[in-house]
């Protein structure tokens, strides 16, 4: 089995290498190039129905080329009455047994895969990570940890992470195609799944049922470091003071203004876990704002500004005092700043 | 009085006719038109969905627009446009295929249509007053609660009211195949094409009932304040995604399964033989309507159900796929030492054959749960469910509308044309969709408005807009086949293809009591029957006598617009409570007429037989 599956898979690798070096697919967001282990498990299923399939669409075709070449009216034939056949009993049980068999080719590792994907048996002695999936933007607590961050997700790698999936809104699912297939995050029940990183990177992340009018903008990072790595950033993280002073007199300014136009009433910077929007507390670490945008003072004035418009049907659009440019500017230079770690999407390799 | 009036009539007249028809043939037309109408329109949603996506990051429509162009072209196409097309169908040739004059409750299959189309009516009202509905055709829970606005109210009350419709015609037929087939036509006598029709009756008649409760469940959170779908209220959202499938699981095979019936009847008469396998083929479809039911969970694999039943839904939904290849091979098999004619008809029917099996295979690997966590919700699902539905369905209704336009019109579609429509919409069909596979697993997620850039996904999405323009120029190029072929005058006789079955034996199009007298039924393919004994009719089952056709009644039209404006009272009742006035008006309409119904004696006319024996001459 291992086997040739091994050699499936290598060529599969191969032609999907093409894929993705012919510009077909970013090799951090594909599941075609599995970085994790649930993609694994996935694909390989995906190749052996794959497989079994494309021999099926074969055999069909072969007839059905041999029908069209053969059988088609030929001139001065028109009025060749074809004998009238019944049917064939020893073909029709040939084409109900053998597609039998082929569907339980594919059953038997199905039933494997999904049983092995929802395994929650190793779920104590693991890290656990709770995920809240709000309209647009997604929320995670680290909580034995007293670690709270958003739309950055960073964990160890080669470490099975257990994620507690549950909605504050509508249903969202949560997806990082490259580390591990989706779970729905519903707003009644908590639903587990574990995802596993074997190499250190930086992997998109999507949410994949419908939203509302931004859920193709709810984007989000999982970023995998080495255990050595997620540690320091743990102790990085605790030792955030929420309270610090910025160096820059306008950051400083900046702080203010946060606090005095109810940002921090919606966002909590350091480990309070109070999540009406995202916890801002590395910002300044971030990839992108608001998942989407470009990581910079440009962006973050607009966003200020106008969220409804860089995210129609935001929650944060209406919800505080209107800003100058100049105020939104200083609000950006003091979140630029919240740079608690130097474990950062850079530092595993976002390119 | 008594005979069919034939003659030239002014348009007021027309109108009137096919307002209070209850001919099953006229109805069959106003399905077409209505159908088709609702195709276009769906179609233009499915052009303004593709160009937004043509490139990353567009901003031809804006996200909230977005959503409701992508939920009302989902609705549109299911219930207003495929299932009404099949409905013009299954009205137009059910009853000739088993030599009836017409359906058990013609009053009924009226009303049916008009419920039909204020229902249609009501949801794309939506578009003028204040926006559609915008949750997705699935309206998940809490989403389409929640959803502001009245969008979400239009698809409740409008999919109520046309859903009664549809289950009133799947009653009908039900009845009408049971109880009225000719003289000698057993079960498995009948064409392939009333079999599906009979299954898919039967569907209807189990899945409608959970899409009625659901709706009204939706209906009562929105507009009463219940909490079914509220987990805050102890309510649960999941719930609205169970009874959902449980009916939208079905409704794919309610769509599906006709066109198996027509692709038999297409591909038996072009290749002049026999259907192949016809018992197994009437077991495959009546076990295709049977697991259709068992397997809605596989909508639902990353929902959080648990691996047992992921893993029982999943090898479930993989046991349709035997009965599938059944068909599939007893197809080939069908063509296989035939005689085979290619026209458009067939182009479509052999079209079909290759594209349904790469939807049938993907709906496999879709099943394989623990692979479907990728492929669910991304643009995988959306090429394997267009690769079923416009590979199946549309490809069906096409090949359905060449074959039995004769029939239906008493005139032949132009061939070049259709063939030209044929490989413009193939081509497109496949430049759109098969990339999409690809799409999805690497990394779009269906119901996306926008893409990023730089995100590899930009050179797909283009090619697969490229490829809906195709399909859009083969849909006109058929439209201007329809003109053309209508403006002309030719005229065929009963025959054209030298068909099997009962409807080939009468003129075209029928006269409206279909047979003058009924037909005896002496085996499988009637007509074929007869001609191999060098006979070119039916020997009739019965003397030449009278005929008792039901009268016109402009009565269901008048109850469909009773609810129609009902539904308008329900929708606007939230607002201000004096709106509740419309309900009272709108049902007193609707009960009204029904109270009408109940205690005017109708008691149909009859064509005399001089008058039948004058016709004959
Ligand atoms: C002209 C050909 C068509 C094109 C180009 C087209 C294109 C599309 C696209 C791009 C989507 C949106 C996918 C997404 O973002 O999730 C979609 C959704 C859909 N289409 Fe089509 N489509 C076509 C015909 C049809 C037909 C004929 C049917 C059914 C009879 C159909 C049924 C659906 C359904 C049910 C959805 C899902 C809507 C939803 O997610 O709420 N389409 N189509
Ligand atoms: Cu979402």
């Amino acid at each position: 089995m291992k086997g040739w599956m091994g050699k499936f898979r290598a060529l599969f690798l191969f032609s999907s290498l093409l894929l993705v070096l012919s510009g077909c697919g970013k090799e951090n967001l594909t599941a075609f190039v599995p970085e994790g282990y649930g993609a694994e498990v996935s694909l390989n299923l995906i190749i052996i129905s794959l497989v079994v399939m494309v021999f099926v669409i074969l055999v069909v075709m072969i007839v059905y080329t041999m029908v069209l070449v053969k059988f088609r009216q030929k001139k001065g034939k028109e009025d060749f009455i074809p004998k009238q056949t019944e049917g064939n009993k020893a073909l029709e049980i040939i084409w109900t047994v053998i597609p039998i068999i082929l569907l339980i080719i594919i059953a038997v590792p199905t039933v494997r895969a999904t049983f092995d994907l929802a395994d929650e048996s190793k779920a104590d002695e693991s890290l656990n990570i709770n995920v809240t999936g709000n309209q647009y933007w997604w929320h995670f607590s680290y909580n034995d940890q007293d670690i709270q961050t958003s739309q950055d997700l960073y964990i160890p790698t080669d470490t099975r992470v257990y994620l507690n999936l549950k909605s504050s809104d509508v249903i969202h699912s949560f997806w990082v195609p490259s580390i591990s297939g989706k779970m729905d995050a519903n707003p009644e029940n908590e639903n587990t799944m574990y995802i596993e990183a074997y190499e250190e990177g930086v992997y998109y992340g999507k949410c994949a049922e419908l939203c509302g009018p931004s859920h193709s903008l709810m984007d989000f990072k999982v970023i995998a470091v080495s255990p050595e790595e997620f540690e320091q950033w743990k102790k990085d993280m605790k030792s955030v003071d929420p309270e610090a002073q910025p160096e820059t007199a306008s950051a400083q300014e900046g702080q203010k203004l946060f606090q005095e136009n109810s940002c921090i009433g919606c966002h909590a910077i350091g480990s309070s876990p109070a999540a009406v929007g995202p916890n801002l507390t590395n910002f300044g670490d971030r990839t992108k704002v608001a998942g989407v945008l470009e990581h910079d003072k440009e962006t973050i004035v607009n966003w200020l500004l106008n969220p409804d418009e860089l995210k129609p049907g935001n929650k944060m659009a209406g919800n505080y005092p209107e800003l100058t440019e100049e105020e939104a500017g200083k609000i950006a230079d003091y979140l630029l700043q919240l740079q608690p770690s130097e474990i950062t999407p850079e530092s595993a390799g976002n390119e | 009085m008594s005979t069919a009036v034939t003659h030239k009539q002014g348009f007021g007249a027309f109108l009137w006719d096919y307002l209070t028809t209850v001919d099953h043939k006229k109805i069959a037309h106003l399905y077409l038109i209505a159908g088709g109408f609702f195709f276009l329109v769906g179609g233009l949603e499915a052009m303004a969905i593709r160009i937004q996506l043509i490139k990353p990051a567009n901003d031809f429509v804006s996200a909230g627009f977005y959503n409701e162009i992508l939920t009302m072209h989902g609705t549109t196409m299911i219930f207003l446009a495929a299932m009404p097309i099949l409905f013009g169908f299954m009205n137009a040739v059910v009853p000739l295929q088993i030599g009836a004059r017409d359906v058990a409750f013609p009053f009924l299959n009226s009303l049916g249509f008009w419920l039909f189309l204020f229902g249609g009516l009501m949801l794309n009202a939506s578009w003028f007053l204040g926006g559609a509905p915008d949750a997705g055709w699935t309206a998940y829970a809490p989403l389409s609660t929640t959803s502001p606005g009245h969008g979400v109210d239009f698809y409740i009350l409008g999919l109520q009211i046309s859903g009664a419709g549809t289950l009133m015609g799947g009653i009908n037929f039900l009845v009408t195949i049971i109880n009225m087939r000719a003289p000698g036509m057993t079960y498995m006598r009948m064409p392939l094409f009333t079999w599906t029709i009979f299954v898919t009756s039967v569907l209807i008649i189990f899945a409608f009932p959970a899409l009625t409760v659901g709706l009204f469940l939706l209906m009562f959170d929105r507009m009463f304040g219940s909490g079914f779908f509220d987990p805050a209220m102890g309510g649960n959202s999941i719930i609205w995604e169970h009874l959902f499938w449980i009916f939208g699981h079905p409704e794919v095979y309610i769509l599906v399964l006709p066109v198996f019936g027509v692709f038999s009847e297409v591909i038996s008469t072009f290749s002049k033989k026999r259907l192949f396998g016809y018992t197994a083929m009437v077991f495959a479809t009546v076990l295709i309507g049977f697991l259709g039911f068992m397997v809605w969970a596989h909508h639902m694999f990353t929902v959080g159900l648990g691996p047992a039943a992921n893993s029982i839904f999943a090898v479930a939904t993989m046991a349709i796929a035997v009965p599938t290849g059944i068909k599939i091979f007893n197809w080939l098999l069908t063509l296989w030492g035939g005689n085979i004619t290619i026209n458009s008809a067939m182009l479509w029917s052999l079209g079909f054959l290759p594209t349904f099996t790469i939807g049938g295979t993907t709906g496999v690997m879709l099943a394989a749960a623990a692979a479907d966590f990728q492929y669910h919700d991304t643009y995988f699902v959306v090429a394997h469910f267009h690769y079923v539905i416009v590979g199946g369905v549309v490809f069906g209704i096409f090949a359905a509308l060449h074959y039995w336009w004769p029939k239906m019109f008493g005139k032949i579609l132009n061939e070049k044309l259709g063939k030209l429509t044929f490989w413009l919409f193939f081509i497109g069909f496949h430049l759109t969709f098969f990339i999409q596979h690809f799409l999805g697993l690497m990394g779009m997620p269906r119901r996306y408005w926008v893409f990023l850039p730089d995100q590899g996904l930009d050179t797909g999405n283009l090619i697969s807009t490229i490829g809906a323009f195709f399909m859009a120029l083969g849909t006109i190029v058929f439209l201007i086949n329809v003109i053309t072929t209508s403006l002309k005058k030719q005229e065929v006789a009963g025959d054209p293809w030298d068909g099997r079955t009962l409807e080939w034996t009468i003129p075209s199009p029928p006269e409206h009591y279909n047979f003058k007298q009924l037909p005896l039924v002496r085996g499988l393919d009637p007509l074929w029957v007869e001609k191999t004994e060098g006979r070119k009719e039916m020997t009739p089952a019965e003397p030449l006598g009278d005929i008792h056709m039901p009268n016109n009644s402009i009565l269901p039209f008048v109850m469909s617009l009773g609810f129609f404006i009902a539904g308008f009272g329900f929708i606007y009742q939230v607002d201000d409570i004096s709106w509740l006035s419309l309900v009272f008006v709108g049902m007193g309409i609707a009960l009204g007429t029904m109270f009408v119904r109940s205690v005017k004696d109708d008691l149909g006319h009859h064509i005399h037989k001089e008058d039948l024996e004058k016709g004959a001459k």
